[in-house]
């Protein structure tokens, strides 16, 4: 099996909508949004897709940070971003459908944002 | 455009028999390798613990002390991972299915291994 | 200018066999906007990574959805395979391709049998069923498990298949393939289907592409993504067919996935005849240190499986983007315009997995 080809450069977040755009004019596909908490702070990759070509923009935040939704140019970013939002309480500006928070109902609020679970000896649960 | 496809195929069904089982008066249908429920055999267990820490579901508690192999089958996935895993090979897929239960609970197996005696 | 009216359908519906919720905004009987929500059955998968052995989580990942979940633990494995560059040998490939496509019949069969309840031919639903039984026969008679199969780890495959089996899958895959001729010439020629379904839910190949769908959904306006294209797996050493249809309506969609069980039970003997003898699995020592984005063809479409590890025995994240997520803007774009009585089939029609997608 052949692995294939990814590249992903990091971006600051004030770049992000030009780098969006880019993508959009060249004519490839939203693939995905998707957040990773490291430490402090948040990984956001936004994935992008053109003829089986991956490619991947990463932006390095911190939790407070407000992101500027990408929906004006990928209008299906709304799901993304909601989850976004919903699981690890990362603020997302100009939603072109803004659940404010119902779109995934959880019990602890922002749950991914907490800190990781360490396992113990012993832990049952 | 076709008309009234479907009706061949409906006619043949009502000369057929049909392909539903009658159960329970019939048996279910088995494999030799269907994942039914987790057997516990106490007599060969050397309460290594591999089985409770492989568990995905964290179904299984090992007790040394007390000598006892515990399982919640409300818990148990049937992975089969703890009948790979088990070094000792006390631990055996069966076919059938758990039966319904009450309550919940957990099954208790004592575990009788005794190391045998090392050689003089 | 008529009076707008909101009509919330779902998450209990009798079409729907799961929860998603949608608030149709109605003119007369013209819907005119749509706005989804899930989280009815969110589980938090994703965050049970950080606990579990990265070995281990392939059951979980297995678990996030009761259909393909083949697929989902041989997307995992293969990804972790790839932070770990492991070499899975060549046999285990060949089943993994062979497993996966049999839920892929297995996963259409069920759809087309849902599909042609929802429009009231619940013969032709039993008829699905009735196919559809004899492949999770062959998969139980394989894996011990009908619909989670719990075959795949990580460096291989769990289970062996001997060759007399192959030969006999592969034999027996005539029969299913003449069973399943008869009834997709039904959803493919009956009028009264045609009359349903024909310029229902239409979207544009553009809108299409440009609103992420992936899969049946995107393949059925002329949208010719395929993961399997990618070649992961046995699948560059075969040769995928992909089926794609015009129109964009309910019925391009039905067609594409009628179609594809052919391209499945096509792929399966060519596994067959190619499947080489070896070992089926290869030990893992280590622990995952990098990152990957696996993607691999689901029955719905483009599966992401992100997996991040930083040298210990339990990931960092484990971020599954599941096809129906990203086949609900499309879904709201082929909504809109449509008539209520409609909405039910159009729902179904990009086949959706909420279980999957809420993780």
């Amino acid at each position: 099996m052949t692995p294939e080809n990814q590249t992903t450069t990091s971006i600051d977040v004030g770049k992000l909508i030009g780098s969006v755009e880019r993508f959009r004019n060249e004519g490839y596909r939203l693939v995905q949004i998707g957040c990773t908490k490291v430490g402090d702070l948040y990984e956001i990759n936004y994935s992008f897709d053109k003829d089986y070509h991956f490619e991947n923009i990463r932006i390095t935040i911190t939790g407070d940070t407000e992101v500027p939704s990408i929906s004006g140019m990928y209008w299906n970013s709304f799901i993304y971003e909601n989850e976004m939002h919903d699981l690890f309480g990362i603020p997302v500006r100009g939603m072109n459908i803004d659940f404010k928070g119902t779109f995934i109902r959880t019990a602890v609020k922002y749950p991914f944002s907490q800190p990781p679970v360490t396992v113990t000896k012993g832990d049952k649960s | 455009m076709a008309f009234f496809e479907m009706v061949k195929t409906a006619l043949k069904t009502v000369v057929k028999r049909p392909v539903t089982i009658l159960y329970p008066a019939q048996a279910a249908k088995k494999t030799p390798i269907s994942r039914g429920h987790v057997v516990f055999d106490g007599n060969k267990c050397i309460s290594c613990s591999i089985c409770q820490r492989k568990c995905p579901s964290q179904a299984i508690v090992l007790n040394k002390e007390a000598k006892s192999w515990q399982i919640n089958r409300f818990r148990c996935v049937v992975c089969n991972s703890c009948v790979d895993i088990c070094p000792s090979k006390c631990l055996f897929m069966d076919t059938q299915y758990t039966a319904p239960a009450m309550a919940k609970g957990v099954d208790t197996f004592t575990i009788t291994y005794v190391k045998p005696a090392k050689p003089e | 200018m008529s009076k707008q009216i909101t009509v919330p359908f779902g998450p209990q519906h009798p079409v729907l066999p799961e929860p998603i919720h949608l608030d149709l905004v109605l003119e007369d009987e013209t819907v005119v906007d749509v706005i989804p929500s899930i989280g009815y059955i969110h589980r938090g998968f994703e965050k049970l990574v950080e606990k579990r052995e990265f070995t281990d989580y392939v059951y979980i990942a297995e678990r996030t959805c009761g259909i393909c979940s083949f697929v989902h633990g041989a997307t995992y494995c293969q990804g972790i395979e790839q932070i770990m560059k492991i070499d899975v040998p060549e046999r285990a490939q060949y089943l993994r391709v062979i497993w996966s496509e049999y839920s892929r019949l297995h996963s259409h069969l069920l759809w087309l049998g849902l599909f042609a309840d929802s429009f009231g031919f619940e013969n032709l639903f039993m008829n699905a069923w009735k196919i559809r039984e004899d492949i999770l026969d062959v998969m139980e008679q394989t894996t011990g498990g009908r619909v989670i199969q719990g075959s795949c780890k990580v460096g291989g495959v769990r289970r062996d298949i001997s060759d007399e089996k192959l030969d006999a899958m592969a034999k027996d895959l005539d029969r299913i393939d003449r069973d399943m001729k008869e009834l997709t010439t039904v959803f493919l020629q009956d009028s009264s289907i045609q009359h349903r379904l024909r310029n229902v839910g239409v979207i544009s190949r553009g809108d299409a592409y440009h609103l992420g769908a992936v899969g049946p959904t995107a393949r059925g306006s002329g949208v010719a993504i395929d993961t399997r294209k990618l070649g992961y797996g046995a699948y560059d050493r075969l040769n995928v067919q992909v089926v794609t249809e015009s129109c964009g309506d309910c019925y391009s969609r039905c067609a594409v996935r009628a179609k594809e069980l052919f391209t499945s039970t096509d792929l399966i003997r060519q596994a067959v005849k190619k499947i080489p003898d070896g070992p089926i699995d290869i030990k893992v020592t280590g622990a995952p240190d990098g990152e990957y984005f696996m993607r691999a063809e689901q029955p719905r479409g483009e599966l992401v499986h992100y997996l991040k590890g930083n040298g210990t025995k339990f990931l960092v994240r484990s971020r599954i983007r599941t096809p129906t997520l990203t086949n609900i803007p499309p879904l709201i774009k082929m909504l809109q315009g449509c008539e209520l009585a409609d909405v039910p089939v159009i729902v179904l029609s990009i086949d959706p997995c909420i279980s999957c997608t809420e993780r």
